[in-house]
């Protein structure tokens, strides 16, 4: 092996270490749990099943013949939906931040980023009680338009779509505007001056010159939201009420609730393999190597 | 790797959670277990307490089960104290032996979660039912029907519990049906009535039913009695506990200690404690739930003890959940993913 | 027209609502914890009986302490391994490791937040069975690295991407040993993706709810834990309380760091 080669592999070394200890091991397990049968008190008795990946399609009729059952799908695709239009508005809203924040001076710009995350060091149950005393009727604001003559429940948003999308775009916010802060910040403004030299049109500009050097950053923030928010649930339940589970609901009520820890786990690891191979696809298309190198 | 091995030894000696002579951690829900009622423990014996938190049963479950979790006393409900036994994650106390267990109520003694009393002491208890706006209902509500069965002007005013543990059983109280039942037709029965109220309800959630009773987001909602009672004296609006007829489902907490304990006379000391009517009522009046204990009555708060929540009337049953079969849980686990899809 | 190079109109107002969208929640989460009413959504009238309850009983402050010191501990060690991880993943080409070992850094992203908790439980019971391997909140330290790596990883690799080794090449001409050229010319061009990186990781690790009630023991229990027990029995403005003194303390050393640096700006 070349001196290169060593040097590399001795670079993402701790990452393997910790990694692979503490994060591949486990799913090792959780992979030997998904194929195993589940033990009625929580847990799994040492038998091979695959049962929990049958259930997650079909259900057995009574005379065990399988009859497809749509409802985990139905699930799994709202849950992918959602955030997916999460990812989506959280850049339209944060690309333009992160780039205002990167054109300011340097010391002005610590004091922004620092700005965007003192918000998030408080608590999402507690944030998210707080979004519900902004929006719900008698709230902060419905209470304001009462005192200047609206009757009660104007501004009632509670429960409402808007009210999740609202929730999960501010949870995420901050993963969607610092990494494209982290690649706009090292921007050479002389490159769009140059080129507004040339095309003379900012908006040319934006799209030609400042998007393509945003993408590494572009790419980052979409991985940091979407793939979380996946799985969220506290903002879908609590500001959107719950009528509809989520991914995230559904696996956590398999665990907790229902105790088949086989079939929580055969879902985990679909849900995984589902994100894994939309990230090689992304990574063939973008001729990367591997997983997604953004910006190649 | 210096850094981790550094940050490893640094947060190793931090954590410091003694198992010596004379500790005893306790593992229970937040704002739980009476910080006066543990001075008063800690002063008679010498013993050091420590008192750390979890959500739901279920976590407690999952992590005696792993085991080694380092806790002497835990505080599951009902059905969990009959899960966690099954398993064998508790251990025989003794409880019923010991001196002060002649003060548990006659109808607490030997329950049918713990039947020899040998595992746990009485803790707390109470019922889940309905809470509901009196001034906004406009009359009083005597059965479940009213809430599963919603007249029109409650379209969009109804909320339910999040986790079917306990509404479940309300729905099987109403139809008459017993609890646990692995029959499908019951289990039918009960997804019909639940997907027939669904066009009513305004949220499935056990965390702001105080909230939105207050601002009129909904007018009946599934309630704890405890919970209600705060509802009612902190909100100011006329918000009501339901007892209906056909009954309401109860919860009963005990105080156990997991098999391996590492300070497990020290915990029996504890459980002996907390079945004296001068101690347990410390913890009532902390988080205003009943207890089990003949004569705490007299130590109580005045506004706990003649609450009307905490006062089930003559003649309305309550019904403490059990734990379920597979094939049973099974069933209400289709029934609730099926309703939420 | 040079003057507006690269400006757009309204970036300046759309960045202004940005932080109205950002800041409402925590006025309104501050101005609750004044509330006298122990129901944390409905206003009873203006006290500091809850400041004076998280100075007398304690709880929650041992939690918020707990908290801050994985969150930092976790943080620090997950940037710097993102850091070497990156500078390899990045500019090492060839590189025969890089597809796998991005997916392995992805990895913990990607893993539902309670099967991770179930079977980092379950790998700690064995671990601790089979070597006697229990570090108490250490434990809880080892989880959040893990999952926080992804987190400090991808604005770093962001950060980098597009930029070329010649700065610390013509570093190393003039005979800069491989430290000095890292720590005098490749940290300083990473610091903003650093920051990013730092900022996200304890912003995770601060949040982490499911993971860390799993595998928490005996005097473990960090802020996020304490609060969700709370449910049960109603959450009570005691937490705005401590979410605000956490916002206030904050502020002041943003404030401070901003008036040190002042003299650097130009």
């Amino acid at each position: 092996m070349q001196r290169t080669q060593i040097s590399a592999w001795l670079g993402v070394a701790p990452a393997w270490f910790v990694i692979g200890i503490f994060g591949v091991l486990p799913m090792l397990i959780m992979l030997g749990i998904s194929f195993m049968v589940a033990d009625p008190y929580g847990g799994v008795e040492p038998a091979y099943s695959h049962e929990a990946y049958i259930q997650f399609l079909f259900e057995r009729d009574l005379d065990d013949s399988l009859i497809f059952n749509p409802i985990y799908l139905n699930i799994v695709l709202r849950s992918v939906g959602l955030a997916a239009i999460t990812t989506a508005l959280c850049l339209i809203v944060g690309l333009p931040v992160a780039y205002f924040i990167a054109r300011q001076p340097e010391s002005r710009r610590d004091v922004l980023i620092l700005l965007i995350t003192i918000p998030f060091w408080t608590n999402l149950l507690i944030r998210t009680y707080a979004w519900i005393l902004i929006l719900t009727r008698n709230g902060v604001v419905d209470a304001r338009l009462q005192s200047v003559g609206f009757e009660a429940g104007t501004f009632d948003l509670l429960y409402t779509n808007t009210a999740v999308l609202i929730g999960l775009v501010y949870s995420y916010l901050p993963f969607m505007v610092l990494p494209l802060y982290a690649s706009l910040e090292k921007m050479d403004f002389r490159l769009a001056e140059a080129a507004s030299d040339l095309y003379a049109n900012r908006w040319r500009v934006a799209w030609e010159v400042i998007l393509p050097l945003a993408k590494p950053g572009i790419v980052a923030g979409c991985l940091l939201v979407f793939v979380p928010s996946i799985g969220a649930f506290i903002a879908p339940d609590l500001l959107g009420g719950g009528k509809r589970m989520m991914l995230g609901s559904l696996i956590y009520f398999q665990f907790a609730t229902a105790r088949n820890w086989p079939f929580g786990a055969a879902v985990s690891i679909l849900l995984m393999a589902f994100v894994m191979l939309a990230l090689l696809v992304y990574a063939r298309v973008n001729k990367g190597q591997g997983l997604p190198a953004g910006g190649h | 790797m210096k850094t981790l091995l550094l940050a490893l030894v640094a947060a190793t000696a931090l954590s410091g959670a003694a198992q010596a002579e004379g500790q005893l951690n306790i593992y229970n829900w937040v704002e739980y277990t009476s910080p006066e009622m543990l001075a008063k423990f800690e002063k008679e014996t010498g013993i050091k307490v420590t008192v750390d938190t979890y959500d739901t049963n279920e976590t407690l479950l999952a992590k005696l089960k792993a085991g080694g979790t380092g806790y002497d006393v835990v505080v599951p409900s009902q059905h969990f104290v009959e899960i966690l036994i099954k398993e064998g994650l508790l251990q025989e106390t003794g409880a019923g032996g010991m001196s002060t267990y002649a003060n548990v109520d006659q109808r607490w003694q030997k329950p049918v979660w713990d039947p020899e009393a040998k595992y746990c002491a009485p803790w707390q208890w109470g019922t889940a039912s309905i809470a509901y706006r009196k001034d906004l209902y406009g009359k009083e509500m005597t059965s479940l029907k009213e809430f599963f069965e919603p007249e029109e002007a409650l379209k969009g005013k109804v909320q339910v519990f999040k986790s079917p543990d306990e509404v479940y059983n309300l729905a099987n109280i109403y139809l008459n049906k017993p609890f646990c039942s692995e029959n499908a037709e019951d289990a039918k029965a009960v997804q019909g009535l639940f997907e027939a109220q669904k066009p009513a309800v305004v949220t499935y959630n056990s965390e702001n039913q105080n909230d939105n009773l207050a601002n009129g987001t909904s007018i009946v909602a599934n309630n704890w009695n405890g919970f209600t009672m705060r509802a009612r004296m902190d909100s100011k609006t006329d918000i009501a506990y339901a007892f209906p007829k056909e009954g309401v489902v109860g919860w009963f907490d005990s105080a156990c200690v997991p098999a391996g304990a590492q300070n497990a006379d020290n915990a029996k000391k504890f459980l002996e404690f907390i079945m004296k009517p001068e101690n347990i009522a410390l913890q009532s009046n902390y988080a205003r739930y009943s207890n089990a204990i003949v004569g705490a009555d007299k130590f109580l708060d005045k506004d706990l003890a003649s609450a009307p929540e905490m006062n089930v009337p003559e003649g309305v049953p309550v019904k403490f959940g059990q734990a379920c079969s597979p094939e049973a849980q099974k069933l209400i686990d289709k029934v609730w993913t099926k309703l939420l899809q | 027209m040079r003057s507006h190079v690269g400006q757009y109109p309204g970036l300046r107002i759309w960045a202004a609502l940005f932080f109205v969208f950002l800041y409402a929640p925590m006025v309104v989460l501050i101005s609750y914890s004044f509330n006298t009413n122990k129901l944390a959504m409905i206003w009873g009238g203006f006290s500091v009986r809850w400041y004076e309850k998280l100075f007398t009983t304690g709880g929650i402050a041992d939690a918020a302490f707990n908290s801050l010191v994985v969150a930092v501990i976790a943080t620090t060690v997950a940037v710097v391994i993102a850091i070497a991880a990156a500078l390899v993943l990045v500019r090492q080409r060839p590189f025969g490791g890089a597809g796998i070992s991005t997916a392995l850094i992805s990895m913990p992203l990607i893993v539902p937040e309670i099967v991770t908790a179930v079977a980092t439980l379950m790998f700690f019971v064995i671990a601790k069975a089979a070597i006697g391997f229990d570090f108490g909140i250490g434990n809880i330290v080892l989880a959040h690295i893990v999952f926080c790596i992804p987190f400090a990883f991808m604005p770093i690799r962001a950060r980098l991407s597009d930029m070329d080794g010649t700065m610390e090449q013509a570093a190393r001409d003039l005979y800069a040993t491989p430290w000095q050229a890292f720590r005098y010319v490749t940290l300083p061009i990473l610091m903003p993706g650093v920051i990013a990186g730092a900022m996200l990781s304890f912003v995770i690790s601060l949040d982490d709810f499911i993971i860390t009630q799993m595998i928490s023991g005996p005097g473990t229990t960090t802020l996020p834990v304490y609060i969700y027990s709370m449910i049960r029995n109603g959450i009570t403005p005691e937490v705005n309380a401590a979410s605000t003194i956490l916002i206030a303390a904050s502020t002041v050393l943003v404030t401070i760091y901003w008036y040190v640096s002042r003299p650097n700006a130009k």
